[in-house]
């Protein structure tokens, strides 16, 4: 038997579209791409330079121009995961596109989180005297850290791409249910022992326009650098899949000719 | 009249563990047939097996059971198949007995219909106060067999079914799955003891690497 | 085939778990002894009477979320032993049913796990209840180990026969069950006036409780089926 007849159309489909990918990028990745570098240098600058000390916080306001815009960004990727991942499990036709979209952002929400964690522990050693505190936020993002580290674990366990698919969707629906209650009994909790209100990252400063037009480039530089992110790693994703299906292909006629030298 | 196709496999690719362990399968099996699949070990056979049962995704190829296209529905086929597999399914810690019950209330089988299936495979009585845990290898696949009569599945599936069961206990499974067939359900069992097994069944299928064929 | 009713396979599933229980007694004789140990530890670290009269409550609910994995694995290694999950599986039944089944039994059993923490709290760290403190501390339990039930049934399901399972479940486990830890604590505090607490607090965290048990309740058989399938 020839391995042409084995082949269904998606399969063929696949291979056909695996050619035209030589790289990862496309045209509108490099717009994004350049955007991003553009916008981005200017909120260095701007953040370093141009904008003035705060009042009260003196010069550590400063991690505040890419604290603030990492959050966002965070929390947006998990929001993305899951609106991926409800298009992947609730549609008629369980699309793995969507599953790939879902991984990838989580895959960068991560990164984020880790580096919101990182400047706000930094700032927090600088404004508090202390790296952590027990704030409702705070401790909400730590957890949502985990979960999603524990979420890209789940991906990785052993199974077909459709069980990866189903098993990390259902899990990233999870984590929706979870983050809330996690948040709303850290909130309770902290209510009922609370001491001194702790400084906030953005309440308690005096913003100029300078300073709210620098954070709010942060936010847009940051989301550019993140849609460029998930753009290519869930490409980087399908051609992995897509190899998977070629070594399929391979593997298929391998399987079919031991027989033939029996 | 043309018969009924139960089983229907065109092409078909399963995937297991990034392995195809099976690469382009083309066969059909019509009801109230007794189907041996013999091959070499690892050709295949029991990914077969499995996949008819609805547990197994299929990557290419279409695949019809009891009238199922299972590459959209592998779950409908379900409740129709029996399987019986390498593991028996049993729990160590309860009685013979117990297990029996327990898989009878799942499936809606009635006490009577376990005391006939305990019955057929020589496990009524004194046995089936005992532990599976303190059985012997044939022992357990009895009470394995017997708990896949209880279900009355149209499509009977049993991957080796004879190993570890001694002559008698293959008398009875012979007996019993000729009766399945006598009552209108259709078998395929994979089965290394070729002299018994071809007596038993009424055609069979060659699987080599991932393929099958006529015997 | 007709469908098999869904009352018939949670009550199967049920007694079928309860019934392995009683007669290999692994909970009883391994995970009792263990989180017993643990209170005694917490006692060996902490070394003062006050402080621990004041932590008891979150160290009552510590150990039990640590008996929980044991438990929990123990719950699927019954059914992946000789496949009998594949034999769930190909019988065609509801299998959010099979998941209800198994949430309960875990519950009952971790009811039982605490009732005897509790005690241990009475004896080893002197906590003191009022009638009232009492009636909050039951449904507290009940409460929360029902959360926990639903939860840990969901995720052992998902981490059941997979390669590296016995680290994977804690870590997707632990940041799942923290609102468990923190409300039960609480409620736990409360009913033992820890610190000053009042009973009357205790209620708002059984409320949260609830709508814990309510979600993973929910979520869980409606998850459990496409997550457990190959």
């Amino acid at each position: 038997m020839k391995a042409s007849q084995v082949n269904t159309g998606v399969s063929l489909k696949m291979s056909q579209s695996s050619q035209k990918f030589s790289s990862t990028g496309t045209q509108a990745t490099r717009v994004i791409g350049v955007l991003a570098i553009v916008v981005m240098a200017w909120v260095v600058i701007s953040g370093l330079v141009f904008t003035p000390a705060d009042v009260v916080q003196g010069e550590s306001v400063r991690i505040m121009y890419v604290h603030v815009p990492s959050a966002w960004i965070a929390y947006l990727a998990f929001i993305v995961t899951a609106i991926a991942s409800s298009f992947y499990i609730f549609a008629k036709r369980h699309s793995l596109g969507f599953d790939r979209v879902a991984g990838a952002s989580a895959e960068v929400g991560v990164m984020f989180m880790a580096i919101t964690l990182i400047t706000g522990s930094l700032w927090g050693r600088l404004t508090w005297g202390e790296f952590w505190q027990w704030d409702p936020r705070l401790t909400t993002t730590a957890f949502l850290f985990v979960t999603y580290i524990g979420y890209l674990a789940v991906r990785r366990l052993d199974g077909s791409i459709e069980q990866r698919a189903r098993r990390s969707g259902v899990i990233a629906l999870l984590a929706v249910l979870e983050i809330p209650l996690v948040h709303f009994s850290v909130v309770f909790w902290r209510s009922l022992h609370q001491r001194a209100t702790i400084l906030d990252p953005n309440g308690d400063v005096k913003m100029d326009g300078l300073m709210l037009f620098t954070l709010f480039s942060g936010v847009v530089a940051f989301t550019l650098v993140f849609a460029w992110l998930v753009l290519h790693r869930q490409r980087t994703m399908l051609l992995s899949d897509l190899s998977n299906e070629r070594g399929l292909d391979n593997a298929i006629l391998a399987r079919q000719s031991e027989n033939a030298s029996n | 009249m043309p018969s009924e196709k139960v089983v229907d496999f065109k092409d078909v690719v399963i995937v297991y563990d990034n392995f195809p362990a099976v690469a382009g399968a083309t066969f059909s099996v019509d009801k109230g047939e007794i189907v041996l699949l013999q091959g070499p070990n690892g050709a295949g056979k029991t990914t077969l097996l499995r996949a008819c049962a609805g547990l197994l995704p299929i990557a290419r190829g279409t695949a019809n059971v009891l009238g199922c296209d299972l590459s959209t529905n592998r779950v409908a086929v379900r409740s129709r198949v029996g399987l019986l597999g390498h593991a028996n399914g049993l729990f160590q810690d309860l009685t013979v007995l117990e297990n029996m019950l327990f898989w009878s209330r799942l499936v809606g089988a009635t006490r009577q219909d376990v005391d006939q299936a305990m019955i057929a495979m020589g496990i009524s009585g004194r046995l089936g106060e005992t532990q599976v845990a303190k059985l012997s290898a044939g022992q357990r696949r009895r009470c394995a067999l017997a708990s896949l009569i209880v279900r009355r599945a149209q499509l009977w599936l049993l991957d080796e079914p004879h190993a570890g069961l001694d002559t008698q206990g293959r008398d009875e499974l012979d007996r019993t799955l000729r009766a399945a067939r006598d009552s209108g359900a259709t078998v395929i069992f994979a089965s290394h003891e070729i002299e018994r097994a071809r007596s038993l069944a009424t055609r069979s299928l060659m699987v080599t690497t991932g393929m099958v064929k006529p015997a | 085939m007709n469908q098999t009713p869904r009352s018939r396979v949670v009550s199967a599933v049920l007694t079928k778990d309860l019934r392995i229980e009683a007669r290999s007694r692994v909970v009883t004789n391994q995970v009792l002894p263990f989180a017993g140990l643990i209170m005694i530890m917490f006692a060996f670290a902490l070394d003062n009477d006050d402080v621990l009269q004041r932590v008891a409550g979150g160290l009552i609910w510590l150990a039990t979320i640590f008996s929980l994995f044991v438990i929990v694995q123990r719950s699927f290694a019954i059914d992946t032993s000789d496949s009998a999950l594949d034999s769930l599986r190909v019988a065609g039944i509801d299998l959010s049913a099979v998941f209800l089944g198994k949430a309960i039994a875990l519950t009952l059993q971790l009811i039982a796990l605490d009732v005897v923490l509790i005690a241990a709290a009475f004896l080893l760290y002197q906590v003191q209840v009022s009638a009232a403190g009492l009636v909050l501390l039951v449904t507290c339990v009940i409460c929360a180990t029902t959360g926990l039930g639903f939860v840990g049934t969901l995720y052992g399901g998902l981490t059941a026969g997979t390669t590296g399972r016995e680290t994977l479940l804690p870590l997707l486990l632990l940041p799942v069950v923290a609102p468990v830890l923190i409300a039960a604590t609480r409620a736990t505090e409360a009913a033992f006036g820890s610190g000053g607490a009042a009973t009357s607090e205790g209620w708002a965290w059984v409320g949260l409780l609830t709508i814990f048990a309510a979600v993973f309740g929910i979520g869980g058989s409606l998850a459990f089926g496409p997550l457990i399938d190959e």
